[in-house]
């Protein structure tokens, strides 16, 4: 083997390595700069404390409320959506349709959250403050409703995957003893596809968590802790973009780092979720 | 299930898909009404000339050009970083990782992609403060801060792209250069990449169009609502997302808002025509092959 075939070798699996080594390092670099909380034992206080600067307290817990509620309700919204979505795709539209609908979705998880969240900063939340919730219009609904829509595209394109990867003999088998399309998709397609369709709600439910501009600027970014879904909150993402601005060495400061680590874990645990779930024995259909 | 029960769920998932396109329609349709009109030239160059904005001689003060023209070499230094690591770690994966390393990486690359991208401009923000601390000198928040930032967003993007191109090739394919004697390395460079040039194209222009929608990242990592153009990469700088976001908070009046909606649907179309393209030259390039 040439001396240049084997540096090029050694710089791929560097590359693969380094860039895996770097989401270690992403996830070291925030636990040091949280180090101060944990010296005082403050982190677990933090998670569970309320926020308010004037009594010294700086604790994230209705952040993670915020972000939970908001993220739970998009899902709320959003699977039966994704799930009608793809439904329709695979089963109920009209032949000439299939293809363009699913480029279009496609396209759709190209669309910019900022562009997403402008739009509904003077569209939807006017009409929330006028028809329905009353108060400045900014809230958990607004968000909620926002971010369904932004995150039904990636899950309608997991949902249509794994119905499309159920054997077409499967589904021909059904026709051929006279049931209809409805009938295989219900009795047949969706029993095989549910694995699938849990990590593309799973995935859902990570981008909804993560997701900044949405929450940012349309649940309107109070600090208490939310009692309603017309209350507006403050999500862990938007908490990080709004404190970047304080003092370095604050405790105030140092709060975002938590919000850093709890996103993160968060992620991971999602993560291998998903990958418990590829393991799970495939039934065969009884 | 009886043909009632049909019936309901052909039109639970009719309903469904109406309402989704019909949701994201009306979004879309009010962006235009409310930005086409504040389309023309003083949108992008203010009051300064077209042309001398352009060659950079005079700069603009209130238009889009600085926040474009940030975006731009934004997106350039990320790709610039992020295609060379990426697709040399995507082949890695795809043709030298031995089952046991190769489930590992997945495993941190699935993660790397599920990390919210605020998140990781909170990583960049963080390394800022560390060099900060140990160097005390003017490395801060700037243009090569947002952009290694970014690079490391779409990374796991690219790898993803890069090995499922490659792992998609078939065994004949992948075969007949290594029986006429090529080592693995002729193979991959000679047969096995331009073989699936059009998936890898696709694949980095699809993270050309993340890096420039995203806005997280860059507001922790540099970005400003007005810096002109950054003459160098430790410069702050301007992007057009961030201007979006300022102008939604920040607005003093109705012409200024209704830049933000220009603003807004520039981006849109940038990201669209980044997605058509990318479809295109997958769909244009695997038919050549198909049909040569």
């Amino acid at each position: 083997m040439s001396i240049f075939s084997r540096i090029v070798e050694r710089l791929f699996s560097l590359a693969a390595a380094g860039s895996a080594l770097l989401t270690i390092a992403v996830f070291l670099l925030l636990l040091y700069l949280a180090l101060p909380l944990f010296e005082q034992g403050g982190f677990w206080a933090l998670i569970r404390s309320p926020w308010d600067p004037g009594a010294g307290l700086y604790g994230i817990y209705p952040m993670l409320i915020g972000s939970l509620s908001i993220a739970f309700l998009a899902l709320l919204i959003g699977f039966p959506l994704s799930l009608g979505g793809a439904f329709f795709i695979t089963c109920f539209a009209p032949l000439f349709l299939r293809r363009h609908l699913l480029n279009l979705v496609r396209l759709l998880t190209g669309v910019p959250t900022v562009v997403y969240s402008f739009a509904a900063l003077f569209l939807l939340v006017p009409f929330l403050r006028e028809h329905l919730t009353g108060g400045s219009g900014l809230n958990i609904l607004g968000a909620a409703l926002m971010l369904a829509v932004l995150i039904a595209p990636t899950m309608i394109i997991f949902f249509v995957d794994a119905l499309r990867r159920v054997p077409s003999g499967y589904l021909q088998a059904v026709t051929a003893l006279g049931g209809s399309p409805g009938q295989g998709l219900v009795y047949i397609a969706l029993p095989l596809a549910w694995p699938g369709i849990l990590n593309g709600l799973l995935l859902g439910l990570g981008r909804a968590m993560g997701d900044t501009m949405i929450s940012l600027m349309i649940a309107g970014n109070a600090v208490a802790l939310p009692g309603s879904m017309m209350d507006s909150a403050r999500t862990l993402t938007a908490h990080i973009a709004l404190v970047i601005a304080a003092d370095v060495s604050s405790l105030e400061f140092q709060s975002i780092f938590a919000c850093g680590i709890l996103l993160y874990l968060f992620t991971a645990l999602l993560v291998l979720m998903v990958r418990l779930l590829g393991k799970f024995p495939k039934r065969s259909p009884g | 299930m009886n043909r009632f029960g049909e019936l309901l769920l052909a039109l639970f998932s009719w309903c469904c898909t109406l309402l989704l396109t019909a949701t994201v329609g009306i979004l879309m349709l009010f962006l235009l009404r409310r930005g086409l009109p504040a389309f023309d030239a003083a949108l992008f160059f203010g009051d300064t000339p077209p042309l001398a904005a352009l060659l950079l001689s005079k700069p603009v003060f209130d238009g889009l050009f600085p926040a474009l023209f940030g975006t731009l070499a934004l997106v350039l230094l990320a790709i610039a970083c992020a295609v060379p690591v990426g697709l040399a770690a995507g082949i890695y994966l795809a043709e030298y990782a031995a089952p046991a390393p190769k489930r590992l990486l997945n495993l941190f690359f699935d993660v790397l992609a599920g990390i919210p991208s605020i998140v990781i401009g909170l990583a960049g923000f963080a390394l800022a403060i560390v060099l900060h601390r140990t160097f005390s000198g003017r490395i801060g928040h700037c243009l090569l801060l947002s952009a290694l930032s970014l690079a490391f967003l779409v990374l796991p993007y690219l790898i993803r792209s890069t090995q499922n191109a490659l792992e998609a090739i078939d065994p004949v394919t992948r075969r007949t250069a290594l029986a006429l004697g090529a080592s693995k390395l002729q193979n991959i460079l000679y047969v096995l990449l331009p073989n699936r040039l059009a998936d890898l194209t696709g694949g980095v222009i699809l993270a050309v169009g993340r890096c420039a929608e995203d806005t997280a990242v860059i507001m922790l990592t540099g970005v400003v609502a007005s810096a002109g153009i950054p003459n160098s990469l430790l410069r702050q700088y301007e992007a057009l997302p961030f201007y979006i976001y300022y102008i939604s908070s920040q607005y003093s009046g109705p012409e200024e808002l209704q830049r933000g909606f220009a603003a807004a649907l520039v981006l849109l179309s940038l990201c669209v025509a980044l997605f058509l393209l990318a479809f295109f030259i997958q769909r244009r390039l695997k038919e050549r092959l198909l049909y040569r």
